[in-house]
């Protein structure tokens, strides 16, 4: 397909934005950390080096509560990092769990954050600990690398990947593609763990063969979803990968791609899509697949609006069949057709759950992925000492909760006890609009956050338990997502109720997706505020079960019920 | 132009043969004033010492009389030169010394040696006064039997000590053997109309003892008095005596009391903003603040509710009667208790308990019983018995004035003083103390329509100023509020667009939480007014960690720290005088010996010599 090159790799540097020729310029990230590290006079690094500490899962943040009340006092603002590690899968094991909780409450704010891609945070990392704060991680066997920035992320998969043969094969494939696509740079062991380069690399060596020295146009993301579970969100990333299992064994993949998130409000031409089906290929092409698709992107995605620069807008604007062909040319070979599959739900499934090797696993409900001990629990005391009582590993969700894994059947009551003990067991209270709750971090330390997230969700949960409780819909699941502003970092979109900051206290609010995460909400109601949130879903949750069909989701049902349409695609999200 | 006498010290360093500085010498001597003025900050200052001309010294032998000053703020080298007009009018020959550059053979050769000087910090002599002071106190002090001598003794009443460094140099001179030509004066603030007798009736018992003599025209050599157009040319706006003092002070308007200290900071440190306008109080940078304190109403009325005395009881104070309640708001110190206090109440008031705490050979008891003990406590525990209100009062200290270094520059912010408060909060018996004019300062809160009024007087420091010229170097030290003074300096250098390269060192407990002023410093750093800054958070590093001060930094980066010396830097001082001034003097006597390659002595006397150029300048309290 002939579409001109525009503002791809193609173009020189000077008609892209300005990012490209940051990274062009920084010496594979080198930038000016080291001397900004040093610099005892400021708690920031530069400007420019905090683009590039992204791509070391290294965000520059500062408390925005006390931000007006630091500039009168004149005081810089309160310089801290958050630092995201790297963990492919989700699977850690307990030492390093005690190894993390413990930096936590050494060098960083006391907790420890699960995300929605699996993973920890850790907020609150002052620059002077940063260094010792990622040479601990380091220790533990894991690091920080391509956690954020313009690069492949962490790879998540359905979790847990010791349930079954096919989920350790797709834990498996998620480190393997995280390792095959990591970026090479030698900057990050010279300035953050401070280790001198080996003998014998030459340094004028290409550092990133697969990456090249402007690295990708913006981030790209890969998820593989075991089904029938859709925990992951498999159409919200750049590339998903639906497993195809067959006797237990996952024989290849459908791809899909194109798939994200992120918008602005009301610029129509930024929209949360869906990944397309692109085909299948077999399980050993899959890094091979992966990587092309990553370097199709690399070459083609757009270097000049990055807003516009993620791989979606590459397939909307060119096509999957550009892609499929453009894929097929790379690869030698083209994708077969796509195999049928099914997906019944993207939540998790909480308590005990048997694997297939007759070991039993616990997960447990996170409000918010925040572990932290407060008033009422003791949750980051409890898993510390869960931690190190049932040594094994523990496997993080992309529904920010936890799954306790290997536990012996005899060893159950135990755990049970103390999950009790610290007050952290699911809850049976909990609604089923709960218990299928996230949020995203915003405020106070989400730079780009409008309003408040997930420190507001479980309050606005009490006020909407009590009507489902009235209703009835006590025990019924229904999803709600909740992020500070449109980008989408709980992928709200996929929700039945979404609830989208504008300003501080005030929300867009979208219905209708499916519960198996295969089709969009819809706005409903724009810039409300709590009082007026009540007063829209009070009602529906009535007419919702007084009216509702067997197994009828309630996302299926506000559409069918004409509350919002279904949505088709997503560039008519915004229209 | 009479021949220029210049500091032999100097010449002895210099790296010239004896033919050079010669030549150099009569170069120097025959350059008007202007050539003197841009040679002087082309050398970077140290022009000054290499001209500095005792007035009189002319070569036919030692002066008749050698005046000596001891002074801080400038008071007594103000009556130094009303002495040296005094024995001019009389045709006395002299020779004017400040104190810092009086050495063992000026005394040995002196025949009347007119001590002025003042007293600071808790009785101590003036900076500059130390050498001399130390000189005559130790082992190696001259014997001084040939010599007369009467000294002129400034001070403060209010201060515990008064004229304590005059009453010292008294009684050592005459201890080492020479003779009073006249009774020691002492001066309170008021000190011109007391200061002008003892000068009359010194100058004339002085001419009684040496008729004759034709009027001598070097009394006013014009060498100091080029140096003094040379300081004056390089200074802003002339300084304007001004009408307002401590008896006297200026009601200014507080325009804002902004807190610096985040919260979480073990500290709390104010940002003020006071309005001069209408005052006429023209200050420069490196002046302070004076600010008249009043007790808390709350503080009185918790005292008078434990005395035995009415609140309406008459007392006498300079001379008033006043109600006692109106005393002890106004007129008395009523925190913290001090020896000779405690000493007055214990005769007055027999309690063998603190007659035997003072007998004590061992001070440490007294001292411990002192420490944060204040009035309100020692009056609890000891009740004044069979004394009348009267007798109380007069057993009490004054309420002394407290300074605040000035934070800014009337070039950048006319009309404005602003000042860096620490506010003094600490618990002791059981109590909450408060600082009595910091916590009345911080206490200072916006209530809508009233003006917040702070009663205050400038307080001059001569011996803290910028460099003359706008191209010499600086280093600053302040850590704490030690810093105030530097962003006088800072924005009076950027308002004068001076290129002189900039260095700051600053410290205090914690990055996030003490960093004062840490904004300003960024920003004048991004600008390239402030060429460096380090700073040292003491409580920042692992607990068991030894603690970073500024003199650690200082030591890191010695080399360079002594290269700026070399380049004719000026280095500044500025803050706690107990722990940190003497510890940052070690660091800087260390770092010129390590990597000016000199023995210990040697050092000390570079130091020395810094401190005569005035290039070494300290105000520490
Ligand atoms: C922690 C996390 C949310 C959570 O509550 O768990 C998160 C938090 C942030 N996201 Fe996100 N994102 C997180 C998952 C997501 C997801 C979901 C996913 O990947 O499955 C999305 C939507 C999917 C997508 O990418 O389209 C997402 C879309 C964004 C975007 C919009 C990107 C876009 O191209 O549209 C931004 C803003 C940006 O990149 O400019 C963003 C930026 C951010 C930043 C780093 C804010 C920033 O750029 O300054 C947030 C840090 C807040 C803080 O204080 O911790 N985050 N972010 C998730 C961490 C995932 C991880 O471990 O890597
Ligand atoms: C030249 C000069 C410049 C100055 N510049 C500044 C400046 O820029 N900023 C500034 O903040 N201050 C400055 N000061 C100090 C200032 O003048 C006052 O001394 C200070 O503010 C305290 O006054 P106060 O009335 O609040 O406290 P006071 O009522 O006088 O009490 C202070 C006394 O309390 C005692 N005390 C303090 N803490 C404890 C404790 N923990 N336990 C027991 N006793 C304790 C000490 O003896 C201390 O002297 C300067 C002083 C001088 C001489
Ligand atoms: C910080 C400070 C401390 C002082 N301490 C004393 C003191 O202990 N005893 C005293 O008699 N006068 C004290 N004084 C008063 C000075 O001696 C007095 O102001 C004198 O006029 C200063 O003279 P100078 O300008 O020559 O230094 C103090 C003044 C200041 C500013
Ligand atoms: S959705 Fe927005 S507010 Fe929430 S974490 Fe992501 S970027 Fe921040």
């Amino acid at each position: 397909m002939d579409m001109p090159r525009r503002f791809d790799l193609s173009r020189p540097l000077s008609e892209l934005h300005p990012n490209e020729q940051l990274k062009f310029d920084s010496r594979y990230l080198r930038g000016t950390l080291q001397e900004g590290l040093a610099d005892a006079i400021t708690g920031a690094i530069s400007d420019d080096d905090t683009q590039l500490t992204k791509f070391f899962g290294i965000y520059q943040q500062d408390d925005r509560e006390v931000r007006d009340e630091r500039r009168r006092a004149r005081l810089e603002p309160l310089y801290q990092f958050m630092v995201r590690v790297r963990l492919p899968g989700g699977l850690c094991t307990t030492d390093q769990w005690l190894a993390l909780d413990a930096l936590a409450r050494d060098s960083a704010n006391g907790s420890l954050r699960l995300t929605t891609r699996q993973t920890f945070q850790f907020h609150g990392v002052l620059k002077r600990n940063l260094r010792r704060h990622v040479q601990g991680i380091y220790a533990t066997g894991l690091d920080t690398i391509a956690a954020c920035g313009d690069d492949n992320r962490n790879v998540i998969c359905t979790a847990n990947p010791l349930f079954s043969t096919a989920h350790r094969e797709a834990g498996e494939t998620a480190r393997r593609l995280g390792a095959h696509l990591l970026p090479r740079t030698g900057a990050y062991r010279e300035i953050l763990l401070e280790q001198p380069a080996a003998d014998g690399i030459d340094p004028a060596a290409e550092e990133e063969p697969l990456y090249g020295r402007t690295y990708l146009p913006r981030k790209f993301k890969i998820a593989i979803a075991v089904p029938p579970q859709n925990d992951i969100d498999v159409y919200a990333h750049d590339l998903g990968l639906i497993a195809i299992v067959q006797d237990e064994r996952i024989v290849g993949y459908n791809v899909l791609a194109g798939g994200g998130m992120g918008m602005t409000h009301k610029i129509a031409a930024t929209f949360p899509r869906l990944g397309d089906i692109a085909g299948f290929c077999a399980a050993e092409d899959v890094i091979e697949v992966a990587e092309h698709t990553m370097c199709i992107q690399r070459d083609y995605g757009d270097r000049h609006d990055r807003s516009h620069a993620r791989f979606k807008y590459t397939i909307e604007d060119r096509g999957v069949e550009w892609f499929r062909e453009e894929l097929a040319r790379r690869m030698g070979k083209p994708l077969s057709e796509a195999r049928p599959f099914h997906l019944d739900s993207s939540g998790d499934h909480y308590g005990w759950q048997q694997g297939s090797d007759g070991r039993w696993h616990y997960t447990l409900f996170i409000e918010n992925g925040r572990v932290a001990d407060t008033d009422q629990h003791t949750l980051m005391s409890g898993l510390r000492e869960i931690a190190r009582t049932f040594p094994g590993a523990f496997a993080l969700t992309t529904n920010q909760n936890l799954t306790i894994t290997g536990i012996t059947g005899s060893e159950r009551a135990r755990l049970e006890s103390l999950l009790r003990q610290h007050r952290i067991a699911n809850d049976d209270h909990h609604t089923g609009l709960r218990r299928q709750s996230m949020a995203c971090v915003a405020f106070p330390t989400c730079g780009l956050a409008m309003a408040e997230s997930e420190r507001y969700l479980p309050a606005l949960i009490d006020k909407l338990d009590a009507s489902l409780r009235q209703a009835g819909l006590a025990q019924q699941p229904i999803s709600i997502r909740m992020t500070g502003c449109p980008n989408g970092c709980a992928r709200p979109y996929l929700a039945e109720i979404a609830l989208v900051g504008k300003a501080p206290g005030k929300y867009n609010l979208y219905l209708g997706a499916s519960a198996n995460g295969d089709r969009l909400n819809a706005l409903h109601r724009e810039n409300i505020g709590e009082q007026q949130i009540l007063e829209t879903l009070q009602p529906l949750f009535q007419r919702y079960a007084a009216e509702r069909q067997p197994n009828e989701g309630f996302g299926d049902f506000v559409i069918r019920a004409g509350v919002v349409p279904a949505m088709p695609a997503g560039r008519d999200f915004q229209r | 132009m009479s021949a220029v006498v210049t500091h032999a010290s100097v010449w002895a360093n210099a790296p010239f043969d004896p033919a050079l500085a010669e030549e150099l010498r009569s170069l120097i001597a025959r350059l008007d004033a202007t050539q003197r003025l841009w040679l002087n900050g082309y050398i970077a200052g140290s022009i000054d010492a290499l001209v500095q001309a005792p007035a009189a010294a002319a070569p036919s032998g030692p002066p008749l009389v050698t005046i000596l000053y001891g002074s801080h703020s400038g008071n007594c080298e103000q009556l130094a030169k009303q002495i040296g007009n005094a024995l001019t009018q009389r045709g006395l020959g002299f020779l004017t010394l400040d104190m810092l550059d009086c050495r063992k053979t000026h005394l040995q050769e002196a025949r009347n040696v007119l001590v002025v000087v003042s007293t600071h910090g808790e009785g101590d002599p003036p900076e500059r006064a130390l050498p001399l002071h130390e000189l005559l106190h130790s082992r190696k002090a001259p014997k001084l039997d040939h010599l007369k001598f009467s000294v002129l003794a400034l001070g403060d009443s209010t201060y515990e000590r008064y004229c304590e460094t005059g009453r010292q140099f008294d009684a050592r001179l005459e201890a080492l053997g020479a003779q009073r030509l006249h009774a020691r004066t002492e001066c309170d603030v008021d000190f011109h109309e007391p200061a002008q007798q003892w000068i009359d009736a010194v100058a004339e018992e002085l001419l009684r003892a040496n008729p004759v003599q034709a009027p001598s025209p070097q009394a006013s050599s014009p060498v100091s008095s080029l140096l003094h157009f040379a300081a004056a040319a390089n200074r802003p706006a002339a300084s304007v005596a001004n009408a307002y003092t401590r008896k006297n002070p200026f009601e200014a308007t507080v325009m804002s009391n902004q807190r610096l200290t985040a919260p979480g900071s073990t500290k709390d440190v104010r940002h003020i903003e006071l309005s001069l306008e209408g005052s006429n109080i023209h200050y420069e940078p490196g002046d302070a603040i004076g600010v008249v304190p009043k007790n808390q109403e709350s503080d009185v009325g918790a005292l008078l509710g434990v005395l035995p005395f009415g609140a309406e009881h008459p007392v006498t104070v300079g001379g008033a009667e006043v109600s006692l309640r109106q005393a002890l708001l106004d007129h008395f110190d009523i925190g913290l208790l001090t020896q000779p206090l405690v000493e007055r109440y214990a005769a007055a008031v027999n309690t063998p308990l603190l007659t035997q705490l003072l007998a004590a050979e061992d001070s440490t008891a007294l001292q411990r019983y002192l420490n944060g003990r204040h009035l309100l406590d020692l009056i609890q525990e000891h009740p004044p018995e069979n004394l009348d209100a009267a007798t109380f009062a007069q057993l009490l200290r004054p309420l002394a004035p407290r300074l605040y270094s000035i934070a800014s520059s009337l070039r950048a912010t006319p009309d404005e003083a602003h000042l860096t408060v620490s506010l003094v909060r600490y618990q002791s018996l059981g109590r909450e103390r408060r600082g009595v004019v910091s916590g009345w300062l911080a206490d200072l809160e916006d209530q809508g329509e009233h003006d917040l009024h702070a009663p205050v007087y400038l307080q001059r420091n001569p011996a803290f100023r910028l460099p003359a010229s706008n191209d010499t170097p600086m280093i600053m030290i302040g850590p704490g509020t030690g810093v105030a003074p530097f962003r006088a300096f800072l924005a009076d250098r950027e308002a004068s667009g001076a290129s002189g390269q900039n260095w700051l060192f600053f410290g205090d407990r914690s990055f996030h939480s003490d960093f004062l002023y840490q904004t300003e410093w960024l920003d004048w750093r991004k600008r390239g007014l402030l060429h460096r800054i380090d700073v040292a958070f003491s409580r920042d590093g692992a607990p068991a960690a030894p603690k970073t001060y500024v003199q650690h930094r200082m030591h890191e980066h010695g080399r360079e720290l002594f290269e700026w010396l070399q380049n004719g830097a000026h280095l500044y001082l500025c803050g706690d005088a107990q722990s940190m001034a003497p510890d940052v003097d070690q660091a800087l006597h260390r770092i010129v010996e390590r990597h000016g390659s000199l023995s210990s002595d040697e050092a000390a006397e570079y130091v020395l010599d810094l401190q005569r150029q005035r290039r070494y300048q300290k105000d520490v309290y």
